[in-house]
């Protein structure tokens, strides 16, 4: 069996240099640690740690009416955007299982008044979004391109983030709201700044030329911004109990099931795929739910371990990790949604032996205000 | 990076180093095997009189990524088990060799350790080519 090499992003050698751990993630060679998971967890939570993001898939869409197209993938009304704004979502299928989690961000109208959105998706999903975008848009209709391997995307995640990339810009990045954007000059280059991120900290996504990219991470570096792997990535997002897509949220997972109710805006929008499937789980009830899992002891819960009830494995447990901020073993698990209650106790089976947990409230860590 | 390998160990493929006083093993991973795993969040050694089998599982470490089994070097009753480092396994990193021990033994086959690795094979192992 022959192996497809990894791809590589603009900032590998950068990674490299700094002697990064490199592990293959979605067909890319990525750093799943630079000094160290903890440290990097703690400088996001306090100070401010980067993120090679590139490998994530970055579309965009132009045309007279992109709006009217897009608002057919997904259950929320994109129609509430104005320019500048954006719109966590997800794509559906017609059972109304969760294609992929992304972001568009719509930046308003061009000089012939077609509109510009950005579409910001998962690495892994890159091409099954692709493909599922342009089989269900009239592509006669709009423009789509794929930028996914023309550029650079870093996160720039924690407190003082906004600080580190106000020093290298013009722009007044403090006037960018949570999930606003803006089209900004960052070391003299053009450079999309969105106040997005999946760490549960303040910060910008800022995409760039790859050129661009590898100045960027060089001036953050040197101003004293803590470069951050997968791994802490990871432990950051499931602190902001935000859903890892292929993990916590699937194709045969609703948004509804997935505590992402909050996207789904039936009552303001008309058809999109997905939409009857998802009318009757509302009217029926959903039978399981995401809830949030505090271990009572050291023991870490992880992917795929049962949870059990009265001795009756009743769910399974999505994510897990010890949470370094929060100090304890935390998880993600699908429960039936009569045990989705906080303070419900419930059993975890790691390693063939039954450890406690409760279910908590989701995120299990809020920033500061 | 390179790492300490005391020379006084015996060491095995799968990364568990063994100090020998006596008819007791002390029993630890070795400082390559913890900087390969990680922040180390969980570690669980077993209870004292467990039986141990050459080869087979006594225990577990995980780190934020990877959860592995702990392999026994020998074979015998534990005699002691590091409880103090189960409680606070982010600290089995700073001190591996001593601090870090993880179960002592009492070994029924002394001749189980002849064939580990020395400091020196163990290194050549894992920094080799």
């Amino acid at each position: 069996m022959t192996q497809e090499a990894l791809l590589r992003t603009p900032l590998y050698d950068a990674a490299i240099a700094l002697n990064a751990r490199m592990v293959g993630f979605s067909g890319w060679e990525m750093p799943v640690q630079f000094a160290g998971i903890g440290q990097e967890h703690h400088a996001v939570r306090k100070d401010a740690g980067m993120f090679d993001i590139s490998h994530m898939g970055k579309f965009s869409l132009q045309g007279k009416d992109v709006l009217t197209q897009i608002q057919r993938l997904v259950p929320s009304d994109l129609s509430r955007l104005q320019p500048g704004q954006a719109q966590y979502t997800v794509l559906l299928n017609p059972q109304g299982g969760i294609i992929d989690d992304l972001i568009f961000y719509y930046q308003g109208l061009d000089l012939s008044d077609q509109q510009r959105w950005v579409v910001i998706v998962n690495a892994a999903t890159t091409q099954k979004d692709k493909t599922w975008m342009l089989e269900n848009l009239d592509t006669r209709q709009l423009t789509f391109h794929d930028h996914s391997l023309e550029k650079v995307l870093i996160a720039l995640q924690g407190p003082k983030a906004i600080a580190h990339l106000q020093a290298l810009t013009q722009d007044d990045i403090s006037s960018i709201k949570p999930f606003g954007h803006l089209e900004a000059t960052v070391l003299g280059n053009p450079a999309f700044i969105a106040r997005t991120g999946y760490t549960g900290e303040d910060g910008f996504e800022v995409m760039v030329d790859p050129a661009v990219g590898v100045e960027l991470w060089r001036s953050l570096l040197s101003t004293g911004v803590v470069p951050c792997g997968l791994g802490s990535r990871d432990t950051l997002r499931l602190e902001a109990a935000m859903a890892l897509y292929g993990q916590d949220i699937n194709d045969s997972i609703s948004p509804l099931e997935a505590g992402l109710g909050w996207l789904v805006h039936l009552d303001s929008k008309g058809d999109f795929i997905g939409r009857s499937a998802l009318e009757r789980q509302k009217q029926e009830g959903v039978k399981r739910r995401l809830v949030g899992l505090q271990m009572q002891g050291r023991n870490i819960a992880r992917h795929d371990y049962s949870v059990l009830f009265e001795g009756k494995e009743v769910g399974i447990v999505t994510s897990g990790t010890l949470a370094p901020t929060v100090g304890s073993a935390i998880a993600l698990a699908y429960l039936p949604v009569e045990l989705a209650q906080p303070g419900q106790q419930v059993e975890v089976s790691i390693r063939g032996k039954l450890y406690p947990a409760i279910v908590v409230k989701r995120p299990f860590y809020r920033a500061k205000k | 990076m390179a790492f300490e390998y005391p020379d006084h160990l015996k060491y095995t493929d799968t990364h568990e180093y063994t100090q020998l006083e006596g008819d007791v093993a002390i029993v630890g991973i070795t400082a390559f095997a913890i900087d390969q795993l990680g922040d180390i969040v969980f570690l669980e050694v077993p209870d004292v009189g467990t039986e141990v089998t050459k080869g087979e599982s006594f225990g577990t470490i995980e780190s934020v990524k990877a959860v592995e089994d702990l392999k026994s070097p020998v074979t015998g009753t534990v005699v002691e088990a590091n409880t103090e480092m189960a409680d606070a396994p982010e600290n089995l990193a700073n001190d591996p060799y001593s601090a870090g021990w993880l179960i002592k033994v009492k070994i029924s086959d002394p001749s189980e350790i002849e064939n580990s690795l020395s400091a020196e094979q163990y290194r050549g192992l894992v920094e080799g080519s």
